[in-house]
């Protein structure tokens, strides 16, 4: 099965590289794309192949069924066939209909529970974000390295420098390491909303009151991951990004001196601002 | 009490005019103000899809000028008609009250004035929901933007303080309270007042699977209104249910509400599989293959449909174990599911088709069904959902069930009923037009939705990232096309209605052997003169 799966896969991931040749980032969505965004991480690498299994076990089943109604259609018409039979119980494929779909399931279970573990089960981190969902913006924490904290609001669209792509952008990135197993910490201050990064495979909950976790990486390349909000949170829902910016090691020590004197102000902005927000309600 | 019925003689007592319709104890005529209520609530909920299609031709702002509270509410609006003021009134209310009692050989529903103000409970549910957009919602804006599942904080005083969200509540406890009397009633009738010879075992699969239906309303709504109701005194009275920062938990509320709302996609899609086997055996001239095995399939989606209703929150932050439990009960759903389709295609088999407009609706719903289905079977692993969940790819599974599984079984059998409810033949030139435009603009408005949620396309967006334009654009084409197949629809009906031949008692031929055939269309007032019996051949 899986070297037919490959080639699907590879077929889907052409179409998409010829539908926008010379995309300078891997990590957004494409035009015309038909699949899942380009895989950053071993996790997202994983989903990708497992759903390129189901994608070829249910088209092979619903062209069976296709066919099946094709042929009766055809074959069974009152033209083709004026007398029916009077045929209602067969023990035989009663049984057939039931057991091959349970075994089918049995070969989809096995890897998604493998994958489900793998994906759920985090690892040893080598550093620790957290994020809390605002109406309508990210506030991030880098609780590892000297407690800064800054908001990432999207770039308006007549703001947007060239290529940066409209709703994805935030006027403030997430920055990480290349190469760097990352806990993210899911929170929210007001309404629920929830932090996604497709090409990480990634998307976690943001509920008030509750701390939820997940990870990403080892992020192989450096560049720009977007991601958007995946719950509906309120009137400005659309329009509250999320950008991973990957770089190197000695980019990133740099961009955490740079952050910690430039984000210094906010050391403590989170907690109080959450406590004003309560208040006022 | 058969003898106190054929001694009466009824034909002459019922109440005429406005009357006969207000104080209507009759299922048919009950039945057919449910079916022109969802006619018309389709026509409402379909056209705010259309307008938020629109919005989603193109990037940038649309129709809606930047609106997206706006967007919000018609999005929230859209469900929450499409599913309790649509489907539901159509299915059980419409198809359950006028067919249910004919087939089973019932002079009427058991409670006939509780089953009157089952629909009377949904007009003032339905103007409630139609009120709450001009008052006042989140700040800055009128309206609930909630979404349908209005999950708290959003949906309590932190994220809608104003009362549109109270008048949304307000319409869901009235149309969860006409369900429910509904389903007593349904059930009551289904049990107690079938004509001699019909065992449950005879009865055809229509009344199985409204059978099947009421218990899931039974079970479920009650769930439902606990939530709506901690959640209005969360609003209101200062209780904390759902309040994290009081000791509450947002999720408890997401628990209870898919307890309730997994069955209830089983409730908008099981009439539906009745109708269709109704109508797949009538126009293959056979009884339905495994007749057994389709009536407890149905049972026992029902019963597996109670306890799979976390796989709705993979990403709530669960525990995997959590995860992998409901993970596997969703995937074993996938087995009766596929008796069903399984067997619709052996009673085709060796049977001799005719295809006329119900029939090519049920082929339809088969096919569409089957796409739908295989893509449940891949959103329910966790693994996978985290990344599809809300994403366009939920979307594009949901409506392949519901928007082109239950409405095409609607349709299927709408064409197939309409003779005897009515009375007249319906254009099958117009129909066989409808089915082809609604068939073609629901695929180009939702296949496309598959390919732009797995490049990750966010639901419940007003603007997206321009990549996302090309599939968007031929969706919205895609809802223009099938909003056009409607226009047909009712130009059929006006057309049956003003010019449609006098339909037989029987216009299906021998194929359509259940009681309702037995009868004049329309039947009269009181259905039946005699008790009918039933014979040992069965009328399945």
């Amino acid at each position: 099965m899986m070297p037919i799966a490959v080639r699907i896969f590879r077929f889907f991931a052409m179409l998409g590289t010829l539908a926008l040749p010379g995309a300078a980032l891997a990590a957004q969505p494409r035009p015309w794309q038909t699949g899942f965004q380009d895989a950053a991480t071993p996790l997202m690498e994983q989903v990708t192949s497992f759903h390129t299994l189901l994608l070829v076990i249910i088209t092979a089943i619903t062209i069976f069924v296709l066919l099946l109604l094709v042929w009766v259609v055809v074959k069974y018409n009152a033209k083709a066939n004026p007398t029916p039979s009077k045929t209602t119980h067969n023990t035989m494929i009663e049984v057939l209909w039931t057991v091959i779909p349970v075994v089918i399931l049995v070969v989809i279970a096995v890897p998604s529970f493998k994958l489900l573990y793998y994906s759920d089960v985090i690892p040893k981190a080598d550093m620790t974000i957290k994020a809390t969902g605002h109406q309508w913006y990210w506030n991030y924490e880098y609780p590892d390295h000297g407690k800064f904290s800054f908001d990432a609001n999207m770039v308006a669209t007549e703001d947007l420098k060239p290529g940066q792509p409209r709703l994805l952008e935030t006027d403030n990135r997430i920055v990480v390491p290349v190469g760097t197993v990352v806990r993210v910490q899911v929170t929210a201050g007001d309404v629920i909303h929830s932090w996604a990064m497709p090409a990480f495979g990634v998307k976690t909950d943001a509920v008030p009151g509750r701390l939820n976790e997940t990870w990403f990486g080892p992020v192989k390349q450096e560049g720009v991951y977007y991601g958007q909000c995946s719950e509906l949170c309120g009137i400005r829902h659309g329009f509250m990004p999320i950008a991973v910016e990957v770089v190197s090691k000695e980019k990133f020590d740099a961009w955490v001196e740079m952050a910690k004197k430039e984000f210094a102000a906010n050391d403590d902005v989170p907690a109080t601002r959450m406590l004003a927000q309560n208040a006022t309600k | 009490m058969a003898d106190a019925h054929a001694t009466h003689d009824h034909h002459d007592h019922h109440p005429t005019g406005w009357r006969r319709y207000v104080y209507s104890t009759n299922h048919k005529d009950i039945g057919t103000m449910y079916l022109i209520f969802a006619i018309v609530a389709g026509v409402i909920g379909g056209a705010m899809s259309v307008v938020f299609r629109m919005e989603l031709a193109a990037p940038g702002d649309g129709i809606l000028g930047g609106d997206y509270h706006m967007f919000n509410v018609l999005i929230t609006a859209h469900g929450l008609i499409m599913i309790f003021f649509m489907v539901m009134p159509a299915m059980i209310g419409g198809f359950g009250n006028w067919i249910v009692p004919l087939m089973i050989g019932a002079p009427d529903m058991a409670f006939p004035r509780m089953n009157n103000i089952s629909f009377w409970l949904l007009v003032p549910a339905f103007l409630l929901l139609l009120a709450s957009p001009f008052v006042g919602g989140p700040p800055g804006g009128d309206g609930v933007g909630g979404g349908w599942t209005i999950y708290p904080p959003l949906s309590s005083k932190t994220g809608q303080p104003g009362p549109a969200m109270d008048l949304a509540i307000l319409a869901l406890h009235l149309a969860g309270a006409s369900s429910i009397l509904g389903a007593a009633n349904f059930i009551t009738t289904i049990f107690n007042m079938r004509a001699p010879g019909m065992t449950l075992h005879k009865m055809p699969l229509f009344v199985w699977s409204i059978l099947v239906t009421a218990f899931l309303l039974l079970l479920s709504l009650p769930v439902l209104a606990g939530a709506i109701t901690m959640l209005l005194t969360d609003r209101n009275f200062g209780t904390a249910f759902f309040e994290a920062s009081q000791g509450g938990d947002p999720i408890l509320f997401q628990h209870l509400f898919w307890f309730f709302g997994h069955p209830e996609v089983y409730i908008l899609i099981l009439p539906g599989f009745g109708i269709i086997s109704q109508v797949v055996s009538t126009f293959s001239r056979k009884p339905v293959f495994g007749y057994l095995g389709m009536a407890y399939a149905m049972v026992s989606i029902g019963v597996v449909g109670f306890i799979v209703w976390a796989h709705h929150m993979f990403t709530v932050g669960m525990s995997v174990d959590t995860k992998a439990y409901f993970t596997a009960a969703t995937m074993v759903i996938a087995v009766p599911t596929g008796i069903k389709i399984f067997s619709w295609i052996a009673t085709m088999w060796g049977g001799s088709l005719r295809f006329t407009t119900p029939m090519i609706w049920a082929i339809g719903f088969i096919f569409l069904f089957t796409v739908g289905g295989v893509t449940g079977v891949v959103l329910a692993n966790a693994g996978v959902d985290h990344s599809m969940h809300d994403t366009y790819y939920v979307v594009a599974h949901f409506h392949y069930v519901l928007s082109l599984g239950a409405v095409f079984a609607i349709f299927s059998g709408f064409y197939y009923w309409f003779p005897k409810m009515s009375g007249r033949m319906i254009s099958e030139g117009l129909g066989k037009l409808h089915f082809w435009i609604t068939f073609i603009g629901v695929n180009l408005t939702f296949f496309p939705m598959h390919f732009v949620g797995l490049a990750g396309m966010p639901r419940r967006i007003p603007d997206y990232p321009d990549a996302y334009a090309g599939w968007n654009e031929i969706a919205s084409y895609g809802s223009y096309v099938s909003a056009f197949g409607v226009l047909i629809f009712l130009f059929a009906l006006l057309k049956a209605f003003t010019s449609g031949a006098k339909a037989a008692d029987n216009p299906w031929g021998e194929g359509a052997n259940t009681l309702e055939w037995t009868l004049p269309s329309p039947p009269a007032f009181h259905s039946f003169d005699e008790l009918p019996e039933i014979k040992d051949e069965g009328a399945h």
